[in-house]
């Protein structure tokens, strides 16, 4: 806030329990009372959602111009005023009497079954009851009862006999997520929270409700039981599911992650997070993962090996040849530039990409010219004057951009605009206006924001076409990749044009500070290739001048690049770290095991390029980061990259710092659009936010929830084909076909979209493409 | 003595009272073609200085609530009438709109005219659908005689009035909680502010008047501030209607001028059942502490009810005689509220499941002279802490009957049991004896 701003919000000064507190106006009284330590008991109060005064546990009494109110009043309902004196139960005995008297009603009907409950231990309930409340209950009479626990979606259960209907998990479904899914319904002491009756509580966000429930009430399927709260460690942590850079506390027992919430963070997450950053950790404790090192026999089996026999063979099968290094878009801000460095100076190359998605070379021109080092944040998603999606789906992509601008929609009506084919249920919580052509985009101002996912890149054009969008009309631009890794990767450099710090390798003082930092005599200058290159360089005949012989390749999925990625590797010397068996490793030569998120430190930079830093959460993990074994493998090779620990390599990163030249140049291209031809549509897709991930793998109770896989037509093109709502198609393209129920929505007559990596409908790997044209009959 | 004083209920012996010749035959719609020649300002003072209260229960003044709508606000405006009466005892707006349901609509007229409201709702009890039938033929006549709808009367004045039939909720006739209700979601009461008056029906400028004080309005209007004040107390101004009922020889409406006492109305009534006694009464409905046979001359007006413990509220006279066992009155109401309280708050939702309790052990003569203390300490943590006035009201009883008659709360007591024949206080067993 500017010091004009802050100048504008009046401020008031109260009296609370004896002592002045300042605050600015329309501050609760319950949260100045906050600001002088006074806790006041309550339930339903949350800072984030809107007063309810339900709960009645916050009754403070109050006197505004020597005015007293006659009775005591809700301190969460109430904002300050000028000469306002308040008495909280420290002060006044009606108060002190009267949220006894509320804690003592709040306990008549709740079951005593703490020692059993998921809460007992971290319970508001218990707590308050203890601090707030009477020593022992006069109630004798009989306790409602009710079925416990009901599931109100399959990762939700619900026990409503120790709900303390404070409506916490209503308002936040209705204000926060806009998914007003579950409700409270019946009246009096029948009251209780449900759902629809045939509509379970699919909402991508349901387990901040679980983590916001003041008692016992909601709880998660996958942590019902699993620990107390004083048997586990909890540690700060970073999501590492998406750039949307979600603050996180995971709670470990033994070695073992049992649940992970989200973590406080005002500008970024604020206390939410969506279910799969909750729920999807299951691929931790897989049986799949790589447990040792291994190294492919002379009988084409993996074998466990020693860790120094390991490096040995690895660095064995890469010297003196031609290799690349694919990152995959997982790596920390560490790793990556642990690879970066590695594909430099131990390998001398040049070929290096993160991105194991489809991409382009326009858009290896955007990232270099126009991402790296962008500034764009939150806080002007918070101020601005129209948001612009272009090839994103912030609430399937990105689900905390999502939260962030549905709150500026609700508040404040903010225009949002999206290239979508159709109004998915995120669009039409965001209001937003679909448009066919980024031509079509208008009004924007300096005070839009303009944001552009990955899936743009598939578009010919379409990323210099927003480039040119943004400069004409001075928006500011977000480049919001879908994967956590990605934002750091490009800033370490790990992508074929760019050193680390954003640093252009056609920049002869680019290159000379990097080499003066790494203290090395050269810089590898031939310029380096795509993913897509680099695959199709491994697949050459050796003795082709462009070949490459090896690769070294870190948590990917080739079937997330294209449909012959996996064959294209099947000829050459593979070294991969990972922390699962994959398709990757079954063709491995050399197989590293790595550590995982909560078994490292690390740094992810979100898409706004923040910093979160995590620390290691499993202390005595016996798994090692990427960069640690890469060091390890460059002196085995004679090449040292010197970065034999997370913190040495955060020392250099901070070391290095950011390139203030200019950046290169952005090598625009026309955007020419397709139509289809003769009977074929425009293939459309895009990844839901729950759907076949690896890391959602193992956690059946998150994919309970995921949005059924279907493809979306519009009404008329479902007339041609004869189908009608739930019918199936058949989506061909010449490598194969998937089979989808057919939903009618609003959108043109030559589009047809489907989920990318959902059950049933893998688009990659069944279709070979990603945007293409296929031929839709009913199947 | 006071003596009755029919304004409303004048024609109600008449065949055709409902009817819009029935109700024209009196000068019906004189006053709201009266209004439309007035500046609505001048309008909503006349209502102000005629000191007309709501007679819903709290008694504010209507005409201030009128003046509370802003004016020239650009916004849509709008008047929702509550007819959800459903407090135990209160039964003057259901035989008003039975017998009378032009009074209302041409009322309607009026204020929406004076608060600039082109639309206008009633929010009708859902139960009582003879009422809704007869008030909707009523609308119909009204709009098809041209006193609703396109520029009214030629003046340039447009009026839609819609009929809502509630669905049974006691809480809806909580102002804000009917708001929620017509607007289709469940009834529960909202945070105020902000009031109605700034964001009411649809976030819009709303008055939310009771049926009988917006039905009060044509007379004024017809025959004017000194015939209404000439009428009630200093502060209590006019007529009222007063529902009588219980105990009683000839229960029904008694239509006099605020300030009347108990003992008058029984004695134009008829008094008490043949051969009993008064033993307590309510003088609002059974949200009212009770009075007793010491209060036969208190002043039922605003103030007099007030000073003696009590309040107005709604005018709901139950009468019971010595025949009835005041715990299990206590009881019974207890029930009630605990079965209408909508489950928003605490100390509402849970203290009515446990006053209830407590009352059946009571009545069943279980417990200890320590037990009225408890009771009495819950009530104290239950009134004043609840979200609206509806748990105030359901100790109301409670209090008062352990002011009045604590001994035989203890007479339960002593006597393992209840002391009374529940027989005895019903109407078929005055047939019987």
């Amino acid at each position: 806030m500017t010091p004009e701003q802050l100048t504008e919000v009046e401020m008031i000064t109260v009296v609370i329990d004896g002592f002045e507190v300042t605050v600015p106006k329309g501050t609760l009284v319950i949260r100045a009372a906050e600001k002088l330590g006074i806790q006041i008991p309550r339930f339903c109060d949350h800072p984030l959602l809107s007063p309810a005064g339900a709960c009645r546990q916050c009754l403070v009494d109050i006197e505004i111009n020597g005015r007293a109110f006659p009775k005591p009043q809700a301190s969460c309902t109430i904002p300050v005023e000028n000469n306002m004196i308040v008495k909280t139960q420290l002060t006044s005995p009606v108060a002190d009497k009267a949220q006894k008297g509320i804690m003592e009603l709040l306990l008549i009907n709740h079951p005593l079954d703490c020692p059993v409950c998921d809460k007992g231990g971290e319970c508001p309930l218990q707590n308050q009851a203890m601090s707030n409340g009477r020593p022992e209950s006069r109630y004798e009479g009989v306790k409602r009862t009710f079925d416990k626990p009901i599931s109100i979606s399959s990762q939700v259960l619900l026990d409503r006999e120790r709900c303390v209907l404070c409506a916490r998990c209503t308002r936040f479904s209705d204000e926060i997520a806009g998914d007003p899914f579950i409700t409270l319904n019946e009246r009096g002491a029948l009251q209780q929270v449900g759902i629809y009756e045939s509509d379970p509580f699919e909402s991508y966000y349901s387990g901040n409700t679980v983590q916001i429930c003041p008692v016992g009430a909601l709880t998660g399927a996958s942590y019902r039981f699993r620990a107390r709260p004083f048997d586990l460690v909890s540690v700060d942590s970073a999501c590492e599911h998406c750039a949307s850079g979600c603050a996180m506390r995971t709670d470990i027992r033994r070695g073992k992650t049992l649940r992970r919430l989200a973590g406080e963070d005002a500008s970024v997450n604020e206390e939410w997070n969506c279910d799969k950053g909750r729920w999807a950790f299951k691929y931790l404790s897989s049986r799949e993962r790589v447990a040792t090192p291994m190294i492919r026999g002379a009988d084409g089996e993996l074998h466990e090996a020693s860790w120094p026999e390991a490096i040995a063979a690895a660095a064995a099968g890469l010297k003196g040849k031609r290799a690349g290094v694919l990152v995959g878009g997982r790596a920390t801000l560490e790793d990556a530039y642990g690879y970066s460095k590695f594909a430099r100076v131990a390998l001398g190359t040049n070929d290096i990409d993160f991105r194991s998605r489809p991409h382009s070379a326009e858009e290896t021109s955007f990232l270099a010219s126009v991402a790296v080092n962008a500034t764009t944040t939150y806080k002007d998603i918070d101020k601005a004057d129209q948001v612009v999606l272009l090839g994103f789906e912030p609430e399937d992509e990105s689900p905390i951009v999502f939260l962030r601008i549905f709150k500026q929609v609700k508040k404040r009506g903010l225009v949002v605009t999206s290239d979508a084919p159709f109004a998915s249920r995120g669009s039409t919580k965001l209001k937003a206006k679909l448009i066919t052509s980024i031509s079509d985009v208008t009004g924007l101002t300096e005070k839009s924001v303009v944001i552009v996912g990955e899936r743009l890149s598939e578009t010919a054009g379409a990323l210099s076409a927003a480039v040119e969008l943004v400069n004409k009309s001075g928006a500011k631009l977000a480049w919001i990749p879908r994967r956590a890794g990605e934002r750091g990767a490009l800033e370490a450099g790990a992508i074929a044009n760019l050193l680390p710090g954003g640093r252009p390798i056609s920049e002869t003082s680019a290159r000379v500070d990097i080499q003066t930092a790494w203290s090395v005599p050269a810089l590898p200058i031939t310029p380096g290739r795509t993913t897509n290159e680099i695959l199709e360089a491994l697949n050459l005949v050796s003795d082709d001048v462009s070949a490459l012989d090896a690769v070294v390749i870190g948590g990917l999925d080739p079937a997330d690049i294209s449909s012959q990625a996996l064959s294209q590797l099947l000829n050459s010397f593979v070294v991969s770290l990972e922390i699962s068996h994959s398709s990757v490793t079954a063709i491995a030569d050399v197989v590293l095991p790595v550590a995982a998120v909560v078994e490292k430190s690390g740094t992810f930079l979100d898409w706004e390029g923040r910093s979160r830093a995590f620390d290691k959460g499993i202390t005595d993990a016996l798994t090692r980061s990427d960069v640690r074994i890469l060091s390890m493998i460059a002196d085995e090779l004679g090449a040292p990259i010197e970065l034999p620990t997370v913190s040495a390599t955060r020392r250099e990163i901070a070391a290095v710092g950011k390139w203030d030249g200019a950046k290169a140049e952005f090598t625009k291209i026309t955007l020419t659009s397709k139509s289809p031809t003769g009977d074929k549509l425009n293939l459309s897709s895009w990844r839901q936010l729950l759907d076949l991930g690896s890391l959602q793998l193992g956690e059946a109770n998150l994919a309970g929830t995921s949005r059924k896989a279907a493809a979306h037509i519009s009404s008329s093109r479902a007339e041609k084909l004869g189908v009608t709502y739930g019918q199936e198609v058949r989506i061909s393209s010449e490598l194969g076909s998937i089979k989808l129920p057919v939903v009618i929505s609003q959108m043109s007559d030559d589009t047809i979209w489907v989920p990318r990596n959902s059950q049933g409908s893998q688009v990659i790997a069944s279709l070979g493409f990603v945007s293409g044209q296929v031929t839709v009959v009913k199947a | 003595m006071t003596k009755l004083s029919p304004v409303l209920s004048a024609n109600w012996d008449e065949k055709d009272s409902f009817t819009i010749e029935g109700y024209k035959r009196h000068g019906g719609y004189k006053a709201a073609a009266t209004a439309l020649g007035m500046e609505p300002d001048a309008v909503i003072q006349m209502i102000k200085d005629s000191g007309l209260r709501g007679r819903g229960g709290a008694g504010f003044p209507t005409g201030s609530k009128w003046g509370f709508i802003p004016q020239g606000d650009n916004k849509d405006h709008y008047l929702v009438v509550n007819a959800d009466e459903s407090e135990p005892g209160t039964c003057k707006d259901m035989p008003l709109l039975l017998a009378n349901p032009h009074v209302l609509v041409e009322g309607i007229i009026i204020a929406s005219y004076a608060i600039r409201a082109n639309h206008a709702f009633i929010y009708l009890r859902g139960e009582v659908v003879h009422v809704y039938r007869r008030l909707l033929q009523a609308i119909e006549d009204a709009y098809a005689a041209g006193h609703l709808g396109k520029n009214i009367g030629g003046k340039g004045f447009d009026l839609e009035l819609t009929l809502h039939a509630g669905a049974g909720a006691y809480i809806c006739g909580e102002e804000t909680a009917l708001l929620d209700s017509l607007e289709g979601f469940r009834g529960q009461p909202r945070l105020r502010p902000p009031f109605p008056a700034i964001a009411g029906l649809y976030a819009k400028p709303t008055v939310v008047n009771n049926v009988e004080s917006i039905a009060s309005v044509p007379a004024i209007i017809n025959n004017g501030l000194e015939w209404f004040q000439a009428m009630g107390t200093e502060k209590s101004k006019g007529f009222t209607l007063y529902s009588l009922s219980g105990h009683v020889e000839n229960p029904g409406q008694f239509e006099a001028p605020l300030g009347i006492t108990l003992r008058e109305i029984l004695e134009l009534s008829g008094g008490i059942r043949k051969g009993h006694q008064l033993k307590f009464w309510t003088p609002g409905g059974s949200s009212t502490p009770i009075f007793t046979a010491e209060h036969l001359d208190v002043p039922l007006d605003y103030e007099g009810v007030s000073a003696a413990g009590s309040m107005l509220g709604t005018k709901a006279l139950q009468i019971f005689d010595e025949t009835t066992c005041v715990v299990r009155a206590a009881l019974r109401w207890s029930e009630f509220y605990k079965h209408e309280s909508c489950g928003k708050c605490t100390p509402c939702r849970e203290g009515t499941w446990w006053l209830v309790q407590m009352l059946h052990d009571l009545e069943a003569g279980k417990g200890t002279e320590a037990d009225l203390e408890k009771l009495l300490d819950l009530c104290d943590n239950i009134a004043g802490r609840s979200f609206c006035a509806l748990a105030d009201g359901a100790v109301a009883p409670i209090i008062s009957s352990l002011k009045y008659f604590r001994d035989e709360y203890l007479e339960h007591q002593r006597n393992g049991g209840c002391p009374f024949d529940p027989v005895a206080s019903t109407n078929f067993a005055a047939v019987n004896s």
